[in-house]
């Protein structure tokens, strides 16, 4: 199946038994950030302005080099919009992995995390891809095939294994 | 409310709502072009609103569609992640069972060499 989603706007929402203030610290600190999804180590100033980057540890170097890719040492940049620990952040959001992708420029990533009953949080993602019909495709998970990864829904299950079980998803 | 064995709740949720031919073809619909509106989805149907209503308040319900505001109109949204994680976990059931099965054979040729 070839068709392709045409929306400028994706939304993913997952419910994870962990309190907000645990969701937050896995989106925002390098100790977790580099154990699920696509993996590397977040550097955030949490403030309006401040400046946010994915950084590449050599884990992933290797393995990148291993499917013939070379990995910048900053995979994704951008800058904190609005941040309210723990429940809401804002930032622009750039793709540095390919220069076609990083070429489509800053898109708009915001999480919303809404403490539930039975110590269930809900984490509502929003990605806003307006300008950024590549980026789109990628996150939205439709290039794992080749390798790329499942995109946000891959990476929102492999945080809800982490934070449920403490251990990723295997492979 | 269901409070635990809330994980097998869940699955029966997305399992129900994607067992309606209408509620998969509204999937569809959103995996096309996401963020419609109600009068939009139900325009594609022949079905009263009250009806498409009643779809889409299942899907939501089971987490498979996300509804935001945008000024004055409800936008709905696929939301992937409920089935991905039904995915993930078979995925990593039958990866444990293959990691196993070939511990086992190794087990089994060096104890029993040809």
């Amino acid at each position: 199946m070839t068709t392709t989603r045409q929306a400028t706007t994706q939304v993913y929402r997952v419910h994870i038994r962990a309190t907000p203030q645990a969701i937050w610290d896995a989106i925002t600190r390098p100790e977790w950030t580099d154990r699920y999804g696509y993996g590397g180590l977040a550097e955030y100033d949490l403030r309006p302005g401040g400046k946010f980057r994915s950084l590449a540890t050599d884990a992933i170097k290797r393995a990148g080099a291993e499917m013939g890719i070379e990995t910048p040492d900053v995979m994704v940049d951008g800058e904190v919009i609005e941040a309210d620990p723990p429940r809401k952040l804002v930032q622009t959001w750039r793709m540095l992995m390919d220069p076609e992708i990083a070429r489509e420029g800053y898109t708009r990533v915001t999480y919303e995390i809404e403490e539930g009953s039975g110590g269930v949080s809900k984490l509502t993602v929003v990605h806003d891809l307006e300008n950024a019909p590549r980026l789109a495709v990628l996150v939205g998970g439709e290039r794992e095939a080749e390798g790329a990864g499942g995109g946000w829904a891959w990476v929102l299950s492999d945080l809800k294994t982490l934070l449920e079980t403490g251990s990723r998803l295997a492979g | 409310m269901v409070t635990y064995g809330r994980t097998v709740t869940d699955d029966d949720r997305v399992f129900k709502a994607m067992a309606d031919p209408t509620r998969r073809f509204l999937l569809d619909l959103l995996y096309e072009r996401d963020g419609r509106t109600l009068t939009e989805l139900e325009s594609e149907l022949d079905m009263t609103r009250f009806g498409v209503m009643k779809h889409l308040r299942v899907l939501e319900d089971a987490g498979l569609v996300v509804t935001m505001r945008s000024g004055r109109e409800k936008l709905h949204y696929l939301n992937p992640v409920p089935i991905r994680l039904i995915h993930d976990r078979w995925i990593d059931k039958y990866r444990e069972r293959q990691v196993s099965a070939l511990a086992d054979l190794k087990q089994h040729l060096e104890e029993n060499p040809a």
